[in-house]
């Protein structure tokens, strides 16, 4: 099946190198940087799954997006950075108008395309990874870390935690565990912590797990010693599934542990088996099938044979899901682009960038998509290429994710004075002279 | 002190588990020489295959997962899986290198590993399952309840098949036919030739007990961790293991993996905090290599001399 749709992509994208110029002009081209083996072969399939059978239901459903219909082309990086980059230079000048937008699911390749992106005028969104204080637009008007950065998540769990606390004056003399993949991803909470720890009374333990983290019986016995009150979780890849085993076997409460957004998917606990009951994830998508857009995407691509994951239980899953919400917000910022520019044609790399600018999903807009408490509500603007910053958390019970929280923000006064202050320091580093929004 | 205690013996029943994949490398390098790259991939490919044998089974035979049933004849069909691919690695990968330098048979064991990773996953997929054997990982009650000291259930049970397995090919290597063939072809391949032994079929079995233990190791690392990709890289924690115990030695895996397993969990504890956490994944390849300085065939490794 996977293999097919594969070949199907492909055939798609060589049509558009061979039909004549009119059709060829009628077809969006999208260059994804899959990873679909490797270590992260697993994340990378359900990830780029959900957001290619999205591109498929709205082929199948709506004919394109206004008559434009939207073709993609996969590129195995096996999140590896120099594959990406190889992949990013690869796609950049497919299609009938180039690559329309750069999206790798790495935070390792975002650094590294970062001024190609720039230079090449192909806008780069990263939901939920990259580098945090790209979300100042006026540094970075071609990079979109959208619905929450890690900075804001690190605050949304620390209010969430505060709630379970009976209000964040409760987290005054409280002792935080900040169990991290020692990697830049992982060190990216530490600024934020130390100061929300500063701000509300609270300290912070910061232990670190050597990647891949297939082993933490020190780690989780120093936790032991220190006997924090909440853990937080801030892994990737088997270093989650061990950390909640390891947690259950040196006794820490599977309940007192908070896992960021890549340590809440059915991944990271179905492998910790009994051990994961209780454990609690924050995300920017729910898992579940009862959304309008995933029962779209069963009716108009899985019910024909179409879909793009070889094993069909995973639609629904987290990081399907989480694929599905890549899928609506590239579609939107195409049809927000069309409106501006014109519909009925492909978009260009720098009307695209216009797209991602001023696209706006509200709650009527989420409702006509299907995807109401399927995602935040985002608007960008020139300045704030975030947009949202909501999360929900929830809880596995063995089976299945229960939503367990509202939509929950960060300290978003706090979060963003932090990001302005490092992207000025960039913009000072690299003599970039910030863009006046007020212009744009 | 009951703190150290419990960091001490954690690290040395962890240590038991990288033995047990030291031992895979072990294996194959006493018997022909070759280091064997794609031990890691082995364990993967072994630990997915028992997994996506137990998953397709219901469907075949009507055993439900989960039941003993299901469990030993995935075990079985796995383990023969394994000996497939031992015996294909014979045929089609070493038997036309023989007597090739050892950079070349080490080169094709890295060709292996890829290949082998694309094969698992692209029979069985690439996502992650859990497996569960059995055994409950919680700490022992009664070492919590008198000394309150926490010591894995599961990790002390996995040392003890571990330990029963070493035992088992210690004595297979001393005092069995096929034992002293091993021996002797690792010693030299063409003067085994001479004397008659099969070459061919010493490398075939061995890379079948590799296949084994890869399965053992696969199956105990699989339900710590989960069935996924990462399992191939319990061969970056048997790699320490081996320079210090020696490439040559079953004896050598052992105490190397229990030296190793207790000094990277007391080093976590006690240094990391000095030097920002997180040593445990580098600690350990220092430590090797400052016993290289000392003793560059490891703990039991064979002296080589050489006349000139």
């Amino acid at each position: 099946m996977k293999l097919r749709n594969t070949l199907m992509a492909v055939a798609a994208v060589a049509t558009v190198f061979t039909a004549g110029h009119a059709v060829a002009q009628q077809e969006q081209y999208i260059g994804l940087p899959s990873y679909r083996v490797g270590p992260f072969g697993a994340s990378g399939a359900a990830l780029y799954g959900g957001w290619i059978d999205y591109m498929a239901m709205i082929n199948a459903r709506d004919g394109g997006v206004n008559g434009v219909t939207l073709t993609w082309e996969e590129c195995e990086t096996e999140y590896n950075n120099a594959r990406g980059v190889e992949c990013y230079e690869r796609m950049k000048n497919r299609g009938p108008t180039g690559n329309s937008v750069f999206q790798p699911l790495s935070t390792g390749i975002t650094y590294s395309v970062l001024d190609r992106v720039a230079e090449d005028k192909i806008p780069m969104v990263t939901i939920g990874y990259g580098r945090t204080d790209a979300a100042d637009g006026t540094v970075f008007p071609w990079v979109f870390p959208m619905i929450s950065t890690y900075w804001n998540q690190a605050s949304a769990i620390m209010n969430y935690i505060g709630e379970k606390e009976g209000g964040m004056q409760n987290l005054r003399g409280k002792k935080i565990g900040l169990l991290y993949h020692d990697s830049a991803y992982g060190a990216e909470s530490h600024a934020v912590m130390d100061r929300l720890a500063e701000m509300h009374g609270f300290s912070v333990v910061k232990i670190a797990v050597a990647s891949p983290g297939n082993e933490q019986q020190a780690q989780w016995l120093q936790i032991r010693r220190e006997r924090p009150d909440y853990v937080i979780l801030w892994g990737w890849g088997v270093m989650n599934p061990t950390a909640i085993r390891t947690a259950s076997r040196t006794g820490y409460p599977v309940e007192k542990i908070v896992g960021v957004w890549w340590s809440g998917a059915e991944e990271d606990v179905v492998p910790a088996g009994e051990a994961a009951k209780g454990y609690t994830a924050a995300g920017f998508n729910p898992a579940g099938t009862d959304f309008g857009v995933i029962q779209d995407i069963m009716s108009h691509v899985y019910a024909h044979n179409r879909g793009n994951m070889s094993d069909r239980s995973r639609v629904g899953s987290v990081l399907y899901n989480r694929g599905v919400v890549h899928g609506i917000i590239t579609v939107e910022a195409i049809r927000t682009a069309q409106e501006q520019f014109g519909t009925g044609r492909p978009m260009t790399g720098e009307e695209m960038r216009w797209g991602f600018e001023n696209l706006n999903i509200d709650e009527a807009r989420l409702v006509a998509l299907g995807a109401d408490g399927f995602m935040p509500n985002l608007q960008i603007t020139c300045e704030d290429h975030e947009g949202s910053g909501l999360l929900k958390f929830q809880q596995w019970d063995g089976e299945k994710w229960t939503v367990v929280s509202d939509w929950i923000s960060g300290d978003r006064e706090l979060v963003r004075g932090m990001i302005q202050e490092s992207a000025a320091a960039y913009a000072a580093e690299k003599g970039i002279t910030p863009r006046d929004c007020s212009a744009q | 002190m009951t703190f150290f205690l419990e960091v001490l013996i954690g690290g040395l029943l962890s240590g038991v588990l990288y033995a047990l994949v030291a031992l895979g490398f072990v294996l194959i390098f006493k018997a022909s020489g070759v280091f064997n790259f794609a031990q890691g991939a082995m364990v993967f490919f072994a630990a997915l295959t028992f997994v996506g044998f137990t998953e397709v089974l219901p469907g075949w035979t009507g055993l439900a997962q989960g039941t003993a049933g299901n469990f030993w004849l995935a075990f079985i069909l796995a383990l023969s899986s394994m000996i497939v691919l031992g015996i294909a690695t014979e045929r089609v990968v070493l038997r036309p290198l023989v007597n090739q330098p050892p950079i070349t048979l080490f080169m094709v064991t890295i060709g292996l590993t890829f290949f082998i990773e694309g094969v698992a996953q692209g029979i069985w997929g690439s996502h992650v399952r859990g497996l569960n054997l059995g055994i409950e990982d919680v700490p022992v009650m009664f070492l919590l309840d008198n000394f309150d000291m926490i010591i894995s259930q599961f990790d002390l049970i996995a040392a003890g098949i571990a330990l029963v397995l070493f035992v088992t090919l210690a004595l297979l290597f001393q005092y069995t036919k096929v034992g002293r063939a091993l021996r002797a072809v690792a010693d030299d391949h063409q003067a085994a030739l001479s004397v008659g032994i099969p070459l061919k079929h010493i490398w075939a079995i061995v890379w079948s007990v590799a296949g084994f233990v890869a399965l053992i190791a696969g199956l105990i690392w699989g339900a710590r961790n989960g069935v996924q990709f990462a399992l191939t890289f319990t061969a970056l924690k048997a790699l320490p293991v081996l320079i210090l115990g020696g490439f040559t030695s079953v004896p050598g895996a052992i105490i190397g993996g229990l030296i190793i397993g207790a000094s990277e969990k007391l080093a976590e504890v006690y240094l990391g905090p000095f030097v920002g956490g997180g040593i445990e994944g580098w600690f350990p390849y220092i430590l090797a290599m400052l016993f290289l300085l000392v003793r560059p065939e490891g703990l039991f490794g064979e002296k080589h001399i050489d006349r000139v």
